[in-house]
């Protein structure tokens, strides 16, 4: 579904990938894993259109979408949820939720992508007149994944979802990634600091070290990689 | 209090004496004056140990101000947010009330030439505020050149009127249509600025427009300025005691005695009505994708990005929308002066309508209209004092900063709410 090859990415000169190759089949979750400034956040911003690749091909369905503006990729179907979630704070939950609508046929759907993830994330319900600002870190969470899902995707880029939530929390957001893949036929790419969370819910992962993919293979192989272990695992050595 | 703090204070306030001594002292303290053809210093004192003593005091009961503030963190006292939340929760009785109210101040005893004219000078900044609002408060961009749009309307209206002799009403549109273009025009170079980079560009621009104006003689007369701008008139009645032959005018269709401020009245009602345009464009359109758009983008850039907002799009029709108002105010001010000329569009213009839209606290519109009447009503008020007018404009930015310094409305409500 989504093929990305020998993909270099700059800012200024200095390059933060390196000839990324990674492969996401469709109804897939896939997981990105790798330590600060391994360019994880790079390769996703750089699929969603935010950031331009210099050289290297992303194709989408068949389509070559790196050359491509952020908002037409966002209409071709793939959704992000960006790192730190970026939630509009002094827009109310229901502005967040109809600005994701916007590619949406302009939100005609509203009432009907509302309410799957009010029923995905049924705390988000009771805030819809509040500021996004004055949620918890989870809630912004919970939103920034639900503004992503009113655009209906069909891949969805999750830049950290647990970055800076408390553990019960993520617990129940990874639930909820989990749910919108099996339930929701969503395809995943996840981002993740926390590598044994995600490759636990991951079918496959890969290994992003300075700007390039060193490991590859399914999570759970990953998962008890020795490398990977004493790198991004606890009880490594 | 604690004896520390009165300390801290009392220091700080002497420090306060010294820079306000170190300043006024060669500004304000050192004259020179002709004396038997040969120039003397005149030192002046006691003006500065008046002013010193001023800023040192003043400083020491800000400090108490904000001590208490302190002490009080948490507790909603404050008279600005008494205020705030009272306009909050009253808010549409008091905008019916006003708005009530503006429709009869014409027909109010007091009303005589020189409060209509407060009124409709009111009105106009109020409508640009409004306007400036749209690329300012929802938006998020800073825009230091928007008298270049007004000064675009102004002309464009008086250039078609004059050379084609259309009326006002064909005019106005075009006028704000001329304006939006050159609010794109603007918006296209500066689409990756942001913030003081941004406000520079559009600063600059501002100033170009009045350059153009002022060199473009062919075309505009340079400072000379135009003349002989077409009044407005009423649906084709114009406001005329002796009107050409065969001509009705308005008095005489109504049966009325002529009075020269049946034009005023009109002007007044014109730029009422196309101030309550403005602003209900504002409220219809922040609720709409556009607008909310908009507000994103000033939130987060590059969150918008991601959700399939096209942030060039959003951007041009900010500026160009906003751009627009402002033309259709500098169209009405062409109509309502007769004569336009590049000095009415300096750099001290869009300075006071930003003044208006960020002391009324970004964003909100209720703000724009006090502040407007703040501002406005603090220069008329000091027109007889001409000296003193800078003085208390900044006086009253500084006041402004220190109480409210978010603005005098700072907060605003959502765009939806939960039905009660």
């Amino acid at each position: 579904m989504l093929n990305i090859s020998k993909v270099e990415t700059f800012y200024g000169n200095i390059q933060a990938l390196r000839g990324v190759d990674v492969k996401v089949n469709e109804g897939e979750i896939v997981a990105l894993i790798g330590s600060n400034g391994a360019g994880k956040s790079t390769l996703l911003m750089t699929v969603s259109g935010v950031n331009k690749a210099a050289n290297g091909e992303i194709i989408f369905d068949s389509k070559n979408i790196s050359n491509l503006p952020a908002h037409h990729i966002v209409n071709l179907g793939i959704s992000q949820v960006p790192e730190g979630r970026r939630i509009f704070a002094r827009l109310t939950v229901e502005d967040n939720l109809r600005l994701g609508a916007s590619v949406n046929e302009k939100g005609k759907n509203f009432e009907k992508d509302s309410k799957e993830v009010y029923d995905l994330f049924p705390v988000l319900k009771n805030r819809l007149s509040q500021r996004g600002g004055t949620l918890s870190g989870g809630e912004q969470q919970m939103l920034a994944i639900g503004r992503a899902m009113m655009a209906r995707p069909r891949m969805l880029l999750l830049d950290e979802p647990s970055l800076g939530i408390a553990p019960k929390l993520v617990n129940q957001i990874f639930a909820s990634i989990k749910n919108i893949n099996k339930e929701k036929k969503v395809t995943v790419f996840l981002v993740e600091q926390n590598a044994k969370k995600a490759l636990e819910l991951a079918d496959r992962g890969y290994v992003l070290v300075n700007g390039k993919i060193s490991i590859e293979g399914a999570g759970k192989d990953l998962l008890n990689n020795p490398d990977v272990q004493a790198a991004y695992l606890e009880g490594g050595k | 209090m604690g004896k520390d703090f009165i300390q801290k204070s009392l220091k700080d306030s002497l420090l306060t004496g010294i820079i306000a001594l170190a300043l006024f002292g060669p500004i304000v303290g050192l004259r020179t004056v002709a004396k038997n053809e040969v120039l003397v210093v005149e030192p002046k004192w006691f003006i500065v140990l008046l002013i010193v003593a001023l800023c040192a005091v003043g400083r020491f009961f800000i400090n108490i101000y904000s001590y208490k503030k302190e002490q009080r963190r948490g507790e909603a006292s404050s008279l600005g947010k008494i205020i705030a939340n009272f306009l909050d929760e009253k808010g549409a009785q008091i905008a019916i009330a006003a708005i009530a109210f503006s429709i009869i101040f014409p027909f109010m005893p007091f009303a005589d030439r020189y409060w209509m004219d407060i009124a409709i000078m009111m009105l106009t900044y109020i409508m640009l505020g409004w306007g400036l609002n749209i690329v300012i408060g929802l938006a998020g961009l800073l825009d230091l050149g928007y008298v270049a749009f007004y000064a675009v309307g102004a002309y464009s209206y008086a250039l078609f009127a004059i050379h084609f002799g259309w009326s006002f009403w064909v005019c106005l549109p075009i006028a704000g249509l001329f304006a939006g273009m050159f609010g794109i025009l603007l918006g296209f170079p500066v689409l990756r600025l942001r913030g003081d980079y941004l406000a520079i560009v559009t600063l600059a621009f501002g100033e170009m427009i009045r350059i153009l104006l002022l060199n473009w003689y062919e075309l505009t007369k340079g400072p000379d300025g135009l003349t002989g701008i077409p009044r407005p008139s009423f649906f084709g009645l114009p406001f005329k005691r002796y009107p050409d032959e065969g001509v009705e005018t308005f008095h005489t269709f109504f049966g009325l005695e002529y009075d020269p401020m049946q034009r005023i009245i009109f002007l007044y009602y014109l730029i009422l009505v196309l101030a309550l345009i403005t602003n209900a464009f504002t409220i219809k359109i922040r609720r709409l994708p556009v607008g909310r758009a908009w507000e994103a983008l000033r939130e987060d850039e590059i969150a918008c990005k991601s959700l399939g907002v096209n942030p060039r799009n959003t951007k041009l029709t900010a500026f160009a929308i906003g751009a627009m108002f402002g033309g259709f105010a500098g169209s009405f001010f062409a109509t309502r002066q007769a004569f336009i000329s590049p000095e009415s569009f300096t750099f001290i213009e869009s300075a006071i309508i930003v003044a208006i839209v960020v002391l009324g606290g970004m964003g909100s519109q209720t703000g724009v209209v006090l502040s407007t009447i703040f501002l406005i009503g603090l220069i008329e008020v000091f027109r007889d004092f001409e000296s003193y007018r800078m003085v208390a404009f900044g006086g009253a930015m500084v006041l402004i900063m220190i109480f409210r310094p978010r603005g005098i409305l700072a907060k605003r409500k959502p765009t939806i709410t939960m039905g009660k």
